[in-house]
């Protein structure tokens, strides 16, 4: 249970960075609360794992500093930082029976041998392990691997939080489901925070009460999923999020309107002159979710013509074409999807501006 | 496909007829004045043969002794990045392409009482060293050769079974506060596994096989002293004109190390078995 | 990490490892007379007669192109063997492949001087005695099955998946293994090159049982050294460091395509 905070830490990986460029993390500030679970999401090489290194003390940052509940722990080492990580790949020491695994962070640190007995015991039933704790380590299967991988971080009395960097990357689909409720479990049984790091949406949508979205070393918006899903701050967060993505188009202002492809979309209070104010290149985004499909040509909807119309269970998602753009839309599955020509309807309230990628508001 | 199989098969199967024959040759001549298993007899009882196996398998065992914890640690120290490591690898790698007399006359240049810089050294110090002369002399000076000429290769291994290890074992060993002893002990050495039984194998047939080296420093003495059992073969087949005790003796020789051969490739098998979860 | 201790330990133990070496090149610029006068750490007087015998006396430099001739032999046909099979024992499952592929192995293990006679009688009978191909085809006998040890490892490390898509797209089988496959596993062969290479320069028994004076190797024309006022240090130690030469230019060349070897996980 523990505050932890970044301040004005950046990272590069080469010994003399030159530009913006030689930086895996450009300049941040972060804060993660004490007893939360947030997921840090992003593409591959956006500079998460760098980020979890720093904070565990693997990676000591070219600039910056980090604290743990106000203590500057920059130059302490992982071990004396009570942090845990979880890597991609289960690491458990081979030649060790799974109890030794467990006991093995607290026999480094001196811990009397009844007080391990217990926690191990502890732990090894909070995961489920309890019957494998005679058993060799190398000959169990993946998902046991990480388990007692887990275990080894939980095992810590002291821990003030546990570092998942893709844990779930090598563990079987049906498999993956149970060991995140299990980690929800844990994290409502204990209020350690927990920051998980993963490139799948899903992943972190259904797992964190906070999100962090990240992209090329900088972290473009903190929130909760549904705070990233309606109102994204930036470009890449709106369709990154989401499946399929937010729909991106370019767009110029003209009067109270933005005009795309030549057709006029009305935009909320305000946005149109904070659009022009900001300048730059301008982008209008909506999700499928929030565009409505309508037959008919009512004031304001936009012609488009009908692409195709995929049926997807509970709803369809129809492909529309404005001039050169192609669009998604979400329709509900009873809803009937005209055959060649339809019209878009954009409610205002949904309809966002970014300029040079960051949200208008 | 089928091209493919044909094509790898007409090479290999021709080498194996050339053991074959080779094995049947040595057969032969054994064979041929019909006196059965007389000379197998002779073989075996030779004493000579004995002491000539017994100075082997003592020889073998120091060497793997020396070698193994001295190539491991080399590794160790070697580094993982950087230009040190093509310069690490080259002067490594040195010795090891030597033609196999010259390794003898190096050594014989170094250690020699009068121009070698080892032999002056020694005998500056007041120890009475001639590797000519007496027996234990010339043991230290093979076994510092051998050490010398083949640790690289079990170093080299030995790097490259450390250099597979992941990052992330390194990575979780630090989190959870392990000592450099630990990691040793509980990462690296594991993970060594098969590499190290590699490096055991090669090390003990190599020396078991061993001929040049010791040959052109010693030529087998003072007197037997130094005689291993390649050398003693040779002795025998070429020096003494005894064709049939040599070619039963080649026999033996062969399914030895056919059969040490065999132990190792299973313990091999399922090192790598083991390896693949 | 390193350990400073380990790094001191690391260049003391290549200081220890390079003083023969020096000391063999330290003789090898003094006249035998010289050198048994004096003992010095370095040569005061340094001279290139020893290093001018050898190349100007054809006793001599032919040895050195007789073993690099028979080595080279040796390399190319233990590769354009070894690559054949190596895949053949990697992709396929046939009849015994175990077994052969452990007869392989027990190949390599066993000791030159057992094959001494049979070879001799062997080459006799095809008169291939003191020829070039007879040493390259003898050491054959170790280096190939070494070769396709090593290069099966690495062919096993390219999945399947990309034979079958290459198939897909309609190459035929050399195309696809002369342009696809082998760029793929090319540390994988130059690794080996190397250790074929190695072998068979230092390997002395048979090259020397083999051969009489045409394609007599370097090695053998040292043994023989042996002059009236002893044994001739300066030469001997001469042609010993030109013995290393090739080696060390070898492992130079390669030096990049072994660091990359060793980081694929070679074994």
């Amino acid at each position: 249970m523990a505050l932890i905070e970044l301040k004005e830490v950046a990272h590069a990986y080469v010994a003399r960075p030159g530009g913006p460029e030689d930086y895996a993390l450009k300049r941040l500030d972060m804060v993660w609360q004490d007893g939360a679970a947030y997921a840090l999401l992003g593409p591959s090489g956006c500079g998460k794992t760098t980020t979890l290194n720093i904070i565990s003390g693997l990676i000591r940052p070219s600039e910056g500093r980090v604290l743990i509940d106000h203590r500057d722990v920059t130059a302490l080492a992982p071990r004396d930082r009570n942090v845990a990580q979880v890597f991609q790949f289960p690491v458990i020491y081979d030649t060790m029976t799974v109890f030794d695994n467990l006991a093995f962070p607290l026999r480094n640190r001196k811990v009397d041998r009844n007080e391990i007995r217990s926690r191990v015991h502890e732990v090894a039933e909070m995961l489920e392990l309890t019957a494998d704790l005679k058993r060799r380590a190398s000959g169990l299967t993946a998902d046991v691997k990480q388990k007692i991988s887990l275990g080894r971080g939980l095992v810590r009395k002291d821990v003030a939080a546990i570092l998942f960097d893709e844990p779930l990357t090598v563990i079987d689909p049906h498999l993956k489901w149970l060991l995140r409720r299990k980690l929800k479990q844990i994290h409502q049984q204990f209020s350690t925070t927990l920051i998980y790091v993963t490139h799948d949406q899903n992943e972190a949508l259904t797992f964190a009460d906070q999100v962090v979205i990240m992209d090329e070393g900088e972290v473009l918006q903190t929130g909760s999923p549904r705070e990233l899903f309606e109102n994204p701050r930036h470009i890449f967060v709106g369709y990154f999020i989401g499946s399929p993505g937010m729909n991106l188009m370019p767009c110029r202002i003209d009067g109270n309107a933005a005009i795309v492809e030549g057709a006029p979309i009305a935009l909320g209070e305000g946005i149109a002159e904070r659009g022009r104010a900001a300048g730059g290149e301008l982008v209008l985004g909506i999700r499928p979710e929030f565009l409505r499909l309508k037959p008919s040509a009512e004031q304001g909807n936009v012609p488009v013509s009908v692409l195709l119309a995929e049926n997807l269970g509970d709803f369809k998602i129809v492909t529309v074409s404005l001039g050169k753009l192609t669009l998604k839309v979400k329709v509900p599955e009873d809803q009937e999807v005209p055959g060649e020509w339809a019209y878009l309807n954009f409610p205002p309230e949904w309809t966002k501006v970014y300029a040079d990628g960051r949200l208008v508001e | 496909m089928p091209v493919l199989v044909i094509v790898a098969l007409s090479t290999i199967i021709p080498l194996m007829m050339v053991v074959n024959t080779s094995v049947q040759d040595i057969f032969g001549p054994g064979n041929r004045v019909f006196v059965g298993t007389e000379w197998f007899e002779e073989v075996l009882s030779d004493r000579r043969l004995h002491d000539a196996l017994r100075r082997q398998l003592t020889f073998s065992g120091l060497v793997l002794l020396i070698e193994i914890p001295l190539g491991v640690a080399i590794a160790l120290a070697m580094p993982k990045r950087g230009w040190g490591v093509s310069v690490s690898l080259v002067v490594l790698a040195l010795p090891l392409v030597i033609p196999w007399n010259v390794i003898g006359t190096i050594w014989i240049l170094f250690t020699r009482p009068d121009i070698g810089l080892l032999g002056v050294l020694v005998n500056g110090l007041g120890i009475q060293f001639d590797h000519t002369a007496a027996p234990l002399d010339a043991w230290v000076t093979v076994m510092l050769m051998e050490v010398w000429h083949w640790t690289p290769l079990v170093a080299l291994l030995a790097y490259a079974g450390l250099r597979a290890i992941p990052d992330a074992y390194y990575q979780a060993a630090r989190i959870d506060g392990a000592s450099a002893w630990a990691v040793f002990r509980h990462i690296q050495l594991p993970k060594m596994r098969g590499v190290l039984m590699i490096a055991v194998l090669l090390r003990f047939m190599d020396s078991f096989l061993i001929y040049a080296e010791p040959f052109v420093l010693t030529g087998g003495g003072p007197g037997d002293s130094t005689t291993f059992l390649s050398t003693y073969l040779v002795k025998l087949a070429v020096g003494q004109s005894a064709p049939g005790p040599a070619a039963a003796f080649s026999l033996i020789y062969f399914l030895i190390v056919l059969g040490i051969c065999l132990v190792f490739y299973r313990a091999l098998q399922n090192v790598g078995t083991g390896d693949k979860r | 990490m390193r350990p400073r201790k380990g790094t001191i330990g690391l260049i003391l133990y290549f200081l220890l490892l390079l003083l023969p070496i020096y000391w063999m090149f330290n003789i090898s610029l003094r006249t035998n007379a010289d050198i048994l006068n004096q003992f010095a750490l370095y040569p005061a007087d340094p001279t290139f007669a020893n290093y001018m015998k050898i190349f100007t006396d054809p006793a001599w430099y032919s040895g050195y192109i007789n073993s690099i001739t028979y080595v080279a032999m040796n390399v190319l046909i233990s590769l354009s063997v070894a690559l054949p099979a190596a895949y053949a024992f990697s992709r396929y499952r046939f009849l015994g492949d175990k077994h052969m592929f452990f007869w392989l192995l027990a190949n390599l293990m066993a000791p030159p001087a057992v094959f001494l006679l049979p070879f001799l009688q062997l080459y006799s009978t095809f008169g291939l005695i003191d020829t070039h191909i007879a040493v390259a085809l003898a050491h054959c006998l170790f280096t190939v099955p070494l070769a396709v040890w090593i290069l099966e490892g690495f062919m096993s490390g390219v999945p399947r998946e990309i034979d079958e898509t290459a198939y897909l797209d309609g190459y035929g089988f050399p195309r696809f293994f002369l342009t696809i496959f082998v760029p793929l596993i090319r540390s994988g062969i130059g690794v080996t090159a190397f250790f074929c290479f190695m072998f068979s320069w230092v390997e002395l028994l048979l090259a020397r049982a083999l051969t009489d004076t045409v394609a007599k190797p370097i090695a053998a024309t040292m043994t023989q050294t042996v002059g009236a006022t002893g044994l001739d240090w300066g030469l001997l130690a001469a042609a010993g460091v030109l013995t290393i030469v090739p080696g060390a230019l070898v492992i130079w060349f390669v030096r990049d395509t072994m660091a990359k070897g060793f980081a694929l996980g070679r074994v």
